[in-house]
């Protein structure tokens, strides 16, 4: 099964990271992915890292969710004032 | 700044204002299904269907790696486990999963050495330490764990091991999804698409099926709002008599997806044909060990033959992975198969359909 919560890197070395979520910190290799670099956020399956996770693609992603949902919600109250 | 996201993805007022546009969109009766354990495990954690309307009717997929192993390659990890000189390591859930006369648990209750590991990399570590014995790894998982069994054996053949093995019952998710498309039998409208096989395959990978069969096809994420976005974004497209294929999980999902990871799953193995418990033979939706790399393919290695085995009698874990059934109508869920005594795999493993439905159905 999945994890799918975003792991940051805290340290390399050999291929092999030192990842940290919530201060909880275990080890995965980075051999799937390219260029990680520390302070990067990955998502780990079984003991890898399966790819970098990109901060501006999450935090767009968030805020049209966000704003699809709330110019729905504005727009039924609208009607039902009216 | 944290890009978890946990909390944003799971805020109930966020999911309360996606419910209502949901039922506001949805007139006709239309069937969706999910085919990757986490979404099943996801859905029923978080009470997925008792929010839809009735004209929603969410299904339960081939996406538990586990529980679409066939029988005779269970029962044939089951005979690797019998050597003397073997040690099997292997993710969790396999080990309970009822072979035909027994399963690695029973082996490993009759002092078979059987090891759960949570990684490949683990299996190595075991491999080194026990020179004198022969590590066979139980390759189960679909592409987002493929690349880690292949890198495994690439660091392997790097480090010249000689006790590293790994017995491949790999399998691909697309040509799953022609199979059900192909059956007139499940009349799926919508796909919900896996999370972190699309990781590693892209949406790219999805575009074949798509333009053959045209059924609308959302990628989705793990959390509850990512599957009710993905479920919102379907119930669209049919309403709209439109087909696309999107992508709702675009945090973690490229087009392109992961080509390092899929570079390193090809150099050591390559497409096969696969049977599926339930859904049968699949042609090219397996993986094999590619020459080059024989040394570490326990198939050859200790010269396994597949032998044909019936799945058990009345288990119905075949039509439930086609969404033709729910576990209920099975006539040994809960009274001949429980979590404690299992007898197909869809009750085994922790994303099968069974033990969810067990676990959440029923609960007010």
């Amino acid at each position: 099964m999945c994890l799918a919560i975003p792991s940051k890197i805290v340290k390399i070395e050999n291929n092999v990271a030192t990842i940290d979520v919530d201060g909880v910190q275990r080890e995965a290799s980075l051999l799937l992915v390219e260029n990680p670099e520390v302070g990067d956020y990955v998502i780990v399956h079984a003991g890898f890292a399966i790819n970098k996770i990109n901060e501006e693609d999450a935090l767009e992603s968030l805020k049209l969710l966000k704003e699809a949902a709330s110019l729905i919600f504005d727009n039924d109250k609208n009607k039902n004032l009216s | 700044m944290s890009i978890k996201h946990l909390h944003e993805y799971r805020d109930p007022e966020l999911s309360g204002q996606i419910i209502q546009q949901i039922k506001k969109t949805s007139q006709k009766n239309i069937r969706l299904m999910e085919v990757c354990g986490t979404h099943t495990t996801s859905i029923f954690r978080n009470g997925i269907r008792s929010l839809l309307p009735e004209t929603i009717s969410l299904l339960s997929g081939p996406g538990c790696p586990v529980c679409v192993t066939a029988q005779n390659e269970i029962d044939a990890f089951i005979e690797l486990a019998k050597l003397d000189d073997v040690i099997i390591a292997t993710f969790g859930d396999l080990i309970r999963v009822p072979g035909a006369d027994s399963s690695l648990q029973n082996e490993q209750a009759k002092g078979r050495d059987v090891r759960v590991v949570y990684s490949t990399f683990d299996a190595l570590d075991i491999a080194k330490k026990n020179p004198d014995k022969k590590v066979v790894f139980l390759g189960v998982g679909f592409e987002t764990t493929a690349p880690t069994i292949a890198a495994s054996i690439l660091t392997a053949h790097n480090l010249n091991f000689k006790n590293y093995f790994v017995i491949s019952a790999h399998k691909l998710l697309p040509p799953a999804l022609v199979t059900l498309a192909e059956n007139p039998e499940t009349k799926i409208d919508g796909f919900i698409l896996p999370g972190h096989v699309s990781v590693i395959i892209g949406v790219e990978a999805y575009i074949p099926f798509y333009e053959k069969y045209k059924i609308p096809c959302v990628i989705a994420g793990f959390e509850p709002i990512d599957i009710l976005q993905a479920i919102l974004m379907l119930t669209k497209q049919i309403e709209d008599n439109t087909a696309k294929l999107e992508n709702s999980y675009k945090r973690a999902v490229t087009f392109e997806g992961n080509p390092k990871a899929r570079s390193t799953m090809n150099a050591v193995f390559e497409t096969a044909d696969a049977a599926w418990r339930g859904l049968g033979n699949i042609p090219l939706s397996g993986l094999k060990i590619k020459k080059g790399y024989e040394a570490f393919d326990a198939q050859k290695v200790f010269d396994i033959k597949l032998v044909e085995s019936e799945d058990p009698k009345e288990c119905a874990c075949g039509e439930i992975l086609l969404g033709l059934k729910i576990p209920p109508q099975c006539p040994l869920y809960k009274n001949k198969c429980t979590p404690i005594q299992p007898i197909g795999p869809c009750m085994v493993s922790s994303e099968g359909t069974c033990a969810a439905y067990y676990r959440y159905h029923d609960i007010p």
